[in-house]
């Protein structure tokens, strides 16, 4: 095919703007949040510039956007080695126990800042019934910093009235770039509604990352950041496989719809070691709203079963057994799953989630009043974080007292901070005893490429974060950023590509439209170009059929991995031929490239894999069984991206905290 | 689907310093014609239904029609969001009622003022390369 170039012949050349700072901040979610509030109040007294850049609106982006009805990373009064062990038991035994650890030592004063700055979290009353963060204060409730006791849903989740968790978590990040603004005199150092679209390296050192471009949605303008370090944590990847929905009903994903795997993508281009891409999170929720299962099944004791009211978690247990004992009987999430899907394939299901039983049986101890706040309590749960499954419910006359409600195994989705662990290979802690020696290269948290930072979804091999460990890890890396930083004051980051190669390898998708726009009567069909809507339904049906989606019962092999990759590589050709009407589109164009991107890493470690380690999340099914002789390991890669190739290689897993 | 935008009641935010939904949209989903001064949803297939545009609209002028991919019609979600609650009106297919009030937060926005950090400890540079944040230490056990 023809390369396309971009010479603004036909779209208009855009501002560039550049900004030199010293740590930035890629992303607005929770991570970024946390570091924007650790990392000012270091920076301060060095005169440290700190800015952060989102594609959103900071009060509202990232997975928290909607709100949450819990956190489900508290430590409080349980030990951090067992959380180590529920994180190690639910990602079927292979994880970086070093940074887990480190991630339980830190995530509680992140809640307990939270509390401070006025999210309502709940509160055991003295009967033993749960009080709202109205009725806690009211009733003179201690904080959970001075030894007030939550409401706890499972061992490590606490409930909370978090319909504005995200504004509250952002307003203080916000104060805190405002005030680091002041201590340094820069004009601007929030900037939203700026796309990251790729990282640059640094000229005189291959290994280091020195800039990130991106574009503004707002304004015909191209952003350089130029940076001596910076945290990525840009966000894993949603609608990278064919949804169960594929009309409107597509952008009720289970996670956030924005998130379009920029932050594996923009770490991957400056060939920043990946782990674990082969894991991917397939969440059972309630059918098509995917409204959250946790405080059903945890707070409220509702029990799923098949449509003929059996346990398929004790059907098929035996069975389960034979292939993948000992994971099988920790009924990790995984496991829950895959037997879940033996009997929707037996014909027994819809599977169903009886919270008209569980709510029953709740109320045999209550009084009328008690009995209300219960109904509304499960309600809240999807008010705070799922509301279109509220909405679903309403349509379909559905009341959770009287009525079961389906549940389903979603499309797959690739995160590292849910129930999830595909991310970067990143430096450890260095002082957790029995950690190898070289999982610490001197900065926590920092990838292989110096200056580059990851948290949050983008941390391999450490998923059960959640939102508060999340923020927490952003202040982690946020900390250790600040110490390269000042341990090298006479670095300076210099590129070598010009302002001019950048804003036209940025708008060659606008580019594109204007010069072939009226070739033909409907701008939507047009020989010379991709739109980015097409693009990202190609992908999802490549990534469906021959990478193990719920076209073929998450089922996929050597010889369908091999297949499809030939097809992505065409996709990835074509993604050269993206084009864009508007800013909009245009960031829509580089997120899905982002997107193709992360599915390639993902089918790649999977064929590199040889073994079915997630059985309820995919199948190899040249491999079926889990085999822990061969491959209890971490499986890392590197993508060379002038060269379009990768390395693979296994590296041993490491056990430290005891069963 | 996403949320739409009642004709009427939307003035396009003209009184204000900006559109209200296309600045909140976490995925850039609305904008505002400046021709009728009035805001629509660009990519309704892309709408997560987070409720933030319903939620921010000075008008209320917004509201959400559940995707009918695999919603009945009939039903809706109508959220009030004040300044430190929020009441929900769920409206059944069959035409019946709930409501519910739930906390958003117990301090007012802006409580911070231009300090964030009162009352929390300077850092200690010390301890720049060991575990623990500027205001508390790691845990220990």
């Amino acid at each position: 095919m023809e390369k396309e170039t971009c010479t603004f012949s036909f779209c208009a050349r855009p501002e560039i703007v550049e900004v030199e700072t010293d740590l930035l901040l890629i992303g607005g979610g929770m991570a970024c949040c946390g570091a924007a509030f650790e990392a000012a109040r270091w920076a301060a007294p060095k005169g440290i510039k700190v800015t952060m850049v989102d594609k959103a609106a900071t009060d509202r982006s990232g997975a928290v956007a909607m709100g949450l009805s819990a956190i489900n990373t508290y430590i409080g009064e349980n030990k951090v080695a067992d959380y180590v062990k529920y994180v190690r038991g639910d990602l079927m035994g292979i994880i970086r126990e070093d940074i887990v650890y480190d991630l339980g030592r830190h995530v509680d004063n992140s809640v307990h800042l939270f509390e401070e700055w006025g999210l309502p979290i709940w509160k055991k009353a003295d009967d033993g019934f749960s009080l709202d963060g109205f009725q806690a204060r009211d009733a003179g409730k201690a904080l959970l910093k001075d030894g007030g006791v939550p409401v706890r849903s499972g061992k490590w989740q606490i409930m909370i009235n978090g319909e504005s968790y995200k504004v509250i978590v952002a307003e203080a990040a916000k104060a805190a770039l405002e005030y680091n603004r002041k201590a340094t005199g820069v004009a601007q150092n929030l900037y939203e509604r700026v796309f990251i679209v790729k990282l640059l390296k640094d000229v005189n050192d291959p290994k280091r990352v020195a800039a990130a471009v991106g574009i503004s949605v707002r304004e015909n303008k191209v952003y350089i950041f130029k940076a001596k370090a910076m945290i990525n944590a840009a966000g894993g990847a949603v609608n990278v496989f064919r949804p169960r929905s594929v009309r409107e009903g597509q952008g009720r994903a289970w996670y956030p719809v924005w998130n379009s795997g920029s932050g594996y993508a923009l770490g991957m281009q400056v060939g920043a070691e990946l782990t674990m891409m082969e894991n991917r999170f397939v969440p059972a929720r309630f059918k098509d709203g995917y409204g959250p299962v946790g405080a059903w099944f945890l707070f409220f004791k509702a029990k799923a079963t098949n449509a003929l009211g059996e346990d398929y978690c004790v059907t098929w247990m035996e069975d389960t057994k034979k292939l993948y004992s000992p994971y099988a009987e920790k009924l990790g999430t995984a496991i829950r799953n895959h037997m879940m899907m033996l009997d929707m394939k037996a014909g027994k299901g819809p599977i169903l989630m009886n919270t008209h039983t569980a709510m029953a049986e709740l109320a045999t101890k209550m009084d009328a009043k008690r009995i209300k706040h219960l109904e509304a309590e499960a309600w809240e749960d999807f008010l705070d974080m799922a509301i279109g499954q509220a909405g679903l419910w309403a349509c379909k006359n559905i009341e959770p007292d009287k009525t079961p409600s389906e549940i389903m195994p979603t499309e797959p989705y690739l995160l590292g901070s849910h129930a999830g662990c595909a991310g970067f290979w990143v430096s450890g802690p260095g002082d957790i005893p029995g950690a190898p020696a070289e999982w610490n290269w001197g900065y926590n948290r920092m990838s292989t490429i110096k200056g580059l930072f990851m948290a949050g979804d983008v941390v391999g091999a450490s998923g059960h974060k959640f939102s508060s460990g999340s923020h927490a890890e952003g202040r982690i890396a946020a900390k250790t950023a600040l110490a390269l930083i000042l341990d090298e004051p006479n670095y300076k980051p210099t590129i070598k590509e010009t302002a001019d190669q950048i804003a036209a390898e940025l708008y060659l998708p606008y580019e594109v439209y204007e010069k072939y726009k009226t070739y033909s009567t409907d701008t939507s069909v047009n020989p010379h170009y991709i739109k980015p809507s097409m693009l990202q339904a190609r992908l999802q049906k490549i990534a469906d059929e021959y990478f193990g989606g719920i076209s073929t019962w998450y089922m996929t092999s050597k010889t369908m991995l091999e297949e499809g990759l030939k097809q992505l590589e065409m996709l990835k050709e074509d993604a050269a031929k993206m084009a864009a009407k508007d800013l909009h589109e245009l960031m829509r164009c580089w997120e899905n490239y982002h997107r193709i991107l992360s599915v390639e890493a993902h089918a790649r470690h999977i064929l590199f894999r040889e073994e079915t380690r997630y059985p309820g999340y995919y199948y190899r099914g040249d491999f079926l069984a889990i085999n822990d002789k061969d491959w209890k390991c971490f499986t890392n890669s590197v993508y060379d991206s002038e060269k379009l190739s990768w390395e693979f290689k296994k590296v041993p897993y490491v056990q430290i905290i005891p069963d | 689907m996403p949320s739409f935008v009642i004709t009427e009641k939307c003035d396009g935010c003209k009184a204000q310093d900006k559109t209200a939904c296309q600045y909140i949209c976490p995925n850039d989903l609305m904008v505002l014609n400046r021709d009728l001064m009035k805001a629509y949803n660009q990519e309704p297939d892309q709408c997560w239904e987070c409720y933030n545009c319903v939620k921010i609209c000075p008008q209320q002028a917004i509201e959400i029609r559940a995707y009918q991919d695999f919603a009945p019609l009939g039903g809706s979600v109508i959220p009030m969001r004040g300044s430190d609650s929020i009441m929900w009106t769920i409206k059944f297919r069959n035409g019946s009622l709930k409501r519910f009030k739930f906390p958003i937060r117990l301090t007012p926005e802006g409580h911070l003022g231009d300090d964030p950090y009162k009352g929390l400890p300077e850092p200690d540079f010390s301890k720049l390369k060991s575990s623990g944040f500027f205001n508390n230490p790691a845990r220990t056990e």
